[in-house]
Parts: C-alpha cells; sequence; structure tokens
C-alpha cells in the first residue's frame, strides 16, 4: 500500500512542478516509508510513496508502460494478480517486473477503462494515457483505499490524502458547514463530500476520466440486491459462503512480506484469523487490542481464540490515558470530525503491528454489514414488529434484549422503550426507517451549534439529502436489504474503513486487507434472502455455519459485542490534556464559529466532572472536540469564517 | 406550590438538558422525548432530581411519559406524589 498525488492541467509551472509534487507526497511520508518517484509529463504529474509489499525489487512508481505511452500511480494491491498476469502471458504480453502494477498497465491496454472490472482488489490510482491525453482516476468497489481530488482554476488535483492537496497552489482548508451537519447526523459525510470545503473525494466504485478541461465520473461498480421476494439461496449456502471466504483469505495472504491478522474476540476476525492460520501453519501472528474498561475489553475470547488457534499473539492494552492524549494526532490522520474516540485504539493497534516487523495485517471488517450482525439491523426488525402492535407491552422490552451493554436502556418501561426507539411515529416505508432512531440521537447533538452555523444550515436536512441519493430500485429490496445499504454504502466507507481503518492503519505503515470485502463475498452476501443473514433476532446465521468446525463453538455462539471505546470518559481522567483547555476554551470556540462557547463550556465542565453519560453528551463532545482539534490542525488563512460567511451556498 | 415546581423543573431541563440555553422556546407541553432533549440516560437523570428535590420515591411503574414527558405532567405528577 501506499499515496498517490498529482495533477493535470496548466496551472502548475514546470519550473515548479517536481517540487509540489515531493511536496504532496512528502505530507504522506508513513503511507510510504520505502521508496518515493515522480513521473512529469506536459500538463501532467504523478507522484508516488511506496510501501514495498509486492514485487519488493521492480515494483517502483510511478510504473512507465511502453516507453511512456502509460503510466501510473497506484495505491493498493490487485489480489488476482498472479492468474491475470498469466491469462496475459498466454495471449503474448511480455512483463518486466514481478508486480501487481505493471498488471493494470497491460490490462488497460487491452481493455481501456474496463479493465477495473477484472480487479479482485482495493486499489486507488491515477492512470495517465499519453495517446489519448487522458488521465483515468479510479477506486475500488468498497472504498478501501482514499482517493481525493480538487479542481483549482484550470488545473485538478488529486491524492490520497487531503493534507497533500493542501500543498498545491490555492487550495485552502476550510470547513464545509454542510459536511460537518452531515457528520453530525449521518457518522460522516455524503461522498463526494469531505470536512473540506470545495476538496472531494472520487466515490467508492467510481472512476474519473479527464480529457483536456473535461471530467467525466462514473460509477465502474454498484451494490445490488433482487428485488424483495426474488431472493434465492444457493443449494449449500454455509458450504459456499466458506469456499468464498477460504479463497479470499488466500489471495489476501499473497505478500513478500509477512501477513499478520486481528484477532478482536468475535466471530468475524476469528473466523479470518482461522482460515489464515491453516493457510500458513505455523506462521501467522495475531494482534489484539485490550481495554481497561471491563465493559469495552475483550482479552478473554481474544486469549481464547488465540490459542485454539496456536498463533503468535500479541496484545496491546489501551488505557483512557492513551485515548485523550493521542486524539489529536488521530484526528490529523483521519481528516474529518468524528464522534466516538474508537480509532484511536485501532491506531495505537497498527503501531503495535508496524513495530512487530508486519506490514501487512487481515481484519474482519464488513462481515456485520454483509452478513447482518449490527444491532441497528435487529433493532429496526424489533420496531416493525412492535409498529404492529403499538398497546404492547411485552414487545418493546426486545429492546434490551437488544442493548444488554446500556445500562440505561435496562432500567425503562415499555412506554419510554416504544418512545426513545419510535416504533410508533416512524413510518415503515421511510426509506430511512432502520436508521432513523441512530440519526435522531446522533442530531441531537446539534444544540450545541452556534447562531451563525444555525442561519448558515438553513432548513438543510443532512437526512433528506441521504434519502435522495438512493438508488431507484431502492424501494424494491426487502427492508433488511435497505438498511444493509445504507451501512454498506455509506458508514463503512466514510467511516469504518477510512476513520478506524487504512488512514489510522496507515499512520504506522501498515495495510490492513478485508476478506470479507472480497467482491465475489460481497456479491453472494447480497444475493441470499435475508433470513439466511438475519433469522429472528440471531445475527449472522448463515457466517455461523460456516465457521462452524473452524471457530471454537463458545466464540460462534456468544452474544453480540460490537467493538467500542471510551469515547468522552477518557477525558475526565487526570491530567487533563492542555490541547483541550485550548480547543474547547471560549475564544477558540468564537474564533471557529462553529459551536457555542456558554453551552459548549458546561458541556466540558460535565464530561470533565465525570457526570456526562447519555449517547447525546457523549456524541456532542467528542464532535465538537474533534472539530476543535480538526481546525486547529488544518488551519485556514486567516479570513476563514468569513470566506464560509460569503461564499456559502448549499 | 405548583409555579415553584415548575419552575425547579424547567431550571433544571435548561441546565442538565440544555446547558443553560434558554434561549429555545420551553413550552408547558413540550415533548422531551419527541425534541430529542433527553434520552433514555436522561430520564434517569430527571429522576434522580425529582427524587432528591422534591422528597418524593418514584416507582418503576411511575417512570412512563404519561407521568414524565413534558414539565406540565412532570409538575402534575409531582404534586400528586406529594400529597400521596
Amino acid at each position: 500500500m501506499c499515496g498517490i498525488a498529482g495533477y493535470l492541467g496548466t496551472g502548475v509551472h514546470p519550473d515548479e512542478a517536481t517540487a509540489l509534487l515531493r511536496r504532496m507526497a512528502g505530507e504522506m511520508p508513513y503511507r510510504g516509508p520505502d521508496e518515493q518517484g515522480i513521473s512529469r509529463a506536459d500538463g501532467v504529474g504523478l507522484a508516488h510513496k511506496r510501501l514495498s509489499i509486492v514485487g519488493l525489487a521492480d515494483g517502483q512508481q510511478p510504473m512507465s508502460h511502453d516507453n511512456g505511452a502509460l503510466v501510473i500511480s497506484y495505491n493498493g494491491e490487485i489480489f488476482n494478480y498472479v492468474e491475470l498476469r498469466e491469462a496475459l502471458i498466454a495471449q503474448g504480453r511480455r512483463f518486466r517486473t514481478d508486480s501487481d502494477t505493471e498488471v493494470i498497465l497491460h490490462l488497460y491496454e487491452e481493455l481501456g477503462p474496463d479493465c477495473l472490472n477484472e480487479l479482485n482488489g482495493d486499489f486507488a490510482f491515477a492512470l495517465w494515457d499519453s495517446r489519448r491525453k487522458r488521465l483515468m482516476l479510479a477506486r475500488d468497489r468498497m472504498g478501501v483505499r482514499p482517493l481525493f481530488y480538487t479542481e483549482q482554476d484550470t488545473t485538478l488535483f488529486f491524492a490520497s490524502e487531503i493534507k497533500a492537496l493542501l500543498q498545491a497552489p490555492g487550495v485552502r482548508a476550510d470547513i464545509d458547514p454542510i459536511a460537518l451537519d452531515q457528520i453530525f447526523t449521518l457518522w460522516t459525510p455524503i461522498p463526494p463530500r469531505t470536512a473540506f470545503r470545495n476538496i472531494l473525494e472520487l466515490p467508492p466504485g467510481h472512476m474519473m476520466l479527464c480529457e483536456g478541461r473535461q471530467r467525466t465520473i462514473r460509477p465502474w461498480w454498484k451494490l445490488q440486491f433482487a428485488d424483495r421476494g426474488t431472493e434465492e439461496a444457493p443449494a449449500d449456502p454455509a458450504g459456499e459462503l466458506r469456499s468464498l471466504l477460504d479463497d479470499a483469505t488466500r489471495l489476501r495472504l499473497r505478500a513478500d512480506v509477512p501477513v499478520g491478522s486481528y484477532l478482536s474476540g468475535g466471530l468475524d476476525s476469528s473466523l479470518i484469523s482461522a482460515l489464515a492460520a491453516r493457510a500458513v501453519p505455523d506462521r501467522l501472528q495475531t494482534f489484539s487490542v485490550a481495554f481497561e474498561t471491563h465493559e469495552h475489553d475483550e482479552s478473554h475470547w481474544q486469549a481464547l481464540m488465540a490459542k485454539a488457534l496456536g498463533v503468535t499473539h500479541s496484545s496491546i492494552r489501551c488505557s483512557q490515558g492513551d485515548i485523550a492524549s493521542l486524539f489529536p494526532d488521530v484526528v490529523r490522520h483521519i481528516e474529518q470530525p468524528v464522534l466516538r474516540a474508537a480509532p484511536v485504539p485501532l491506531q495505537i493497534l497498527s503501531k503495535l503491528v508496524g513495530e512487530s516487523g508486519v506490514k501487512v495485517v487481515l481484519t474482519g471488517e464488513g462481515a456485520d454489514e454483509l452478513f447482518a450482525g449490527y444491532d441497528i439491523f435487529r433493532e429496526a426488525k424489533v420496531r416493525r414488529f412492535c409498529g404492529r402492535q403499538p398497546q404492547s407491552l411485552r414487545r418493546p422490552k426486545l429492546f434490551q434484549r437488544l442493548y444488554p451493554y446500556l445500562p440505561g436502556l435496562q432500567q425503562q418501561t415499555p412506554d419510554y422503550l416504544a418512545r426513545f426507539f419510535g416504533t410508533g411515529a416512524d413510518a415503515v416505508d421511510d426509506p430511512l426507517f432502520s436508521h432513523r432512531p441512530r440519526f435522531r440521537s446522533t442530531a441531537a447533538a446539534k444544540i450545541f451549534y452556534s447562531a451563525d452555523l444555525k442561519a448558515m444550515l438553513g432548513d438543510y436536512d443532512a437526512a433528506a439529502d441521504l434519502a435522495a441519493q438512493l438508488p431507484a430500485d431502492f424501494q424494491r429490496w426487502h427492508p433488511l436489504h435497505q438498511a444493509q445499504y445504507l451501512e454498506t454504502t455509506f458508514l463503512l466507507p466514510g467511516y469504518i474503513l477510512s476513520s478506524q481503518g487504512d488512514r489510522v492503519m496507515m499512520a504506522n505503515s501498515v495495510e490492513g486487507r478485508f476478506p470479507f470485502l472480497d467482491h465475489r463475498v460481497v456479491g453472494f452476501a447480497s444475493r441470499l434472502p435475508p433470513d439466511l443473514k438475519l433469522r429472528g433476532l440471531r445475527e449472522k446465521q448463515i457466517l455461523k455455519e460456516a465457521a462452524r468446525g473452524l471457530v471454537p463453538e463458545a466464540v460462534i455462539d456468544r452474544a453480540k459485542q460490537p467493538y467500542r471505546a471510551p469515547d468522552a470518559q477518557s477525558f475526565a481522567t487526570r491530567p487533563v490534556p492542555a490541547y483541550l483547555d485550548n480547543a474547547l476554551a471560549p475564544h477558540a470556540l468564537s474564533q471557529g464559529g462553529l459551536f457555542n462557547p456558554a453551552t459548549v463550556g458546561k458541556l466540558k465542565d460535565k464530561v470533565l466532572g465525570g457526570q456526562a453519560a447519555s449517547f447525546r453528551d457523549n456524541s456532542a463532545f467528542m464532535g465538537i472536540l474533534s472539530t476543535q482539534v480538526w481546525l486547529a490542525e488544518f488551519p485556514a488563512t486567516a479570513q476563514t469564517k468569513q470566506h464560509i460567511q460569503e461564499d456559502f451556498c448549499l | 406550590m405548583t409555579d415553584g415546581i415548575h419552575t425547579d423543573i424547567r431550571t433544571f431541563i435548561i441546565e442538565s438538558f440544555l446547558f443553560g440555553d434558554d434561549s429555545q422556546a420551553l413550552s408547558d407541553d413540550m415533548s422531551l422525548i419527541d425534541n430529542d432533549l433527553v434520552d433514555s440516560t436522561g430520564i434517569l437523570e430527571l429522576v434522580g432530581f425529582l427524587e432528591e428535590r422534591f422528597a418524593v420515591k418514584i416507582a418503576d411503574a411511575d417512570i412512563v411519559p404519561a407521568n414524565l414527558d413534558t414539565i406540565g405532567k412532570i409538575a402534575a405528577f409531582v404534586a400528586r406524589k406529594q400529597v400521596s
């Protein structure tokens, strides 16, 4: 895995191009500590930072082909490159290197942009076709690897991270109020928005073709579900799934460096680790993070699983003080405000991996989205169940079964449970039905917005914006598939794979690989009937069946425990980090212009006094603190606030 | 006396759930849940406040929106409890 950067257009003076490309790439040293390269032609420049994993000796980039007719700067891995290479050689093509990078160049020459359909991998790349004078930017199906861009006058700048773009002439770090409001509702901006105004991401599964001044952005892959009632179960779904996961894991073990695996103690990473341990007997290293707080810690299960697999296991304990002290560094890496501290322990974990001499780790991400593991899927089902008998006093008690780890809910009466989860008021044909309670409770944190921000946003509705972007056939899908689509298309790439994935792994030069996100597994899961995933209130049924015999029964049948970390409570420990006082000082809040200094001051006192326990207070504190840290980490030009107010339009 | 209860409850809600922001209209019949002023832990916070401030005992069965979802309902509930 690597970092890429570049430009296309006439806005960069030839004498300044090399220095600019070096500066852009230099902003992401951790993405490519092994090598750096630059390639330039008239009006186009590509830069590359390399983390060498495949083709160590001859995979340098940017890589050219056919005497410079094609040049690529590429971040990621093509896991089926061996098979693709063999097929291309059989067609008479000759390769200069053993790398997966060269495979893309040959495939592009054969198929043009359609070459993407052949790739099984996680990637973001820029490919310059000098014959057609065409630049192609592309990003993998699920959005594992990041790719951002911005247009300045006549020039397009692009990079793996936004901080590289900030080196380009004229690019400013201004917060996008709409994106902020989307985060304070949906947890993530809606693509292509980012937290930075006028800096966009290429959405997952999309490509951009640039010829002259023309930019064409189009999807090359989409997540699809069958119409409700037409889903079909294969003859042996568990066997087929196991076989697919086995192959997806096998492909993701391909590397010229050691590959490890995360082991959270849950089913997903346990299954992937088990499959990997079978493929590389006696060689797999596994890694875990542990917590001091009992309600977050899964050490027992991690140790049990490591012992069962007989792997070399390493664990690191993350304290609340660690979370508080590392938080600004994490915000700088993830480049957007967050409502949770969960990315921090994962950056601590990737540091352990890197220090252990391992550059690549497998993880279980994606299983909860594809096989209906998240509580939100069960919650939506219970809400529909309660909605059918609104007077029932028994049905709302199911909510307590869903959330045994939330003590506040255990003490509620059925009346209140029904009201909190909105079983009566929500329309069941609302496309966002499954996510309304989450969006509503998250958005409650907006009471801390400043009057200016409220005025700027006017009647903007982030949830309505999201609903407007859903595909036309969405309404024909089963409600579970609708909910899965929302999780998989928005939260997965926008938060899980970025803030808890690529960005905090690459911070320590570690590449994450996700067997569940192999497009064959994704396609298989999306075609399954809903009850093979969520049967009654039992999540991930088919996955549990596939895991039997590979993973101890105790792990398969344990109660689902979502990955969580201590959030606001981490900042109640002493000593309070100095940056926190600076970030939440009244003058800093006034200068930022986004939050009400008086109410935030009281929230801060409540949190530091250990009194803030509610979902809203927790989300609000984390969101406000991370936004204020974001403003400090990415200082804008002096007139930020005025610019936002003067230029702002929805 | 009811006025005093109303005032104390309103002050508590503004301080605890609106963090001192009294610029919003907060009528006696405004739902605390529908307006996202309280969540499941907020309700427990509210119950703790009522028990301490007004020296009443609140049974689990009393913790229902019919008693606690608006300032008016809370004040009436407390008044009933005090005389019972």
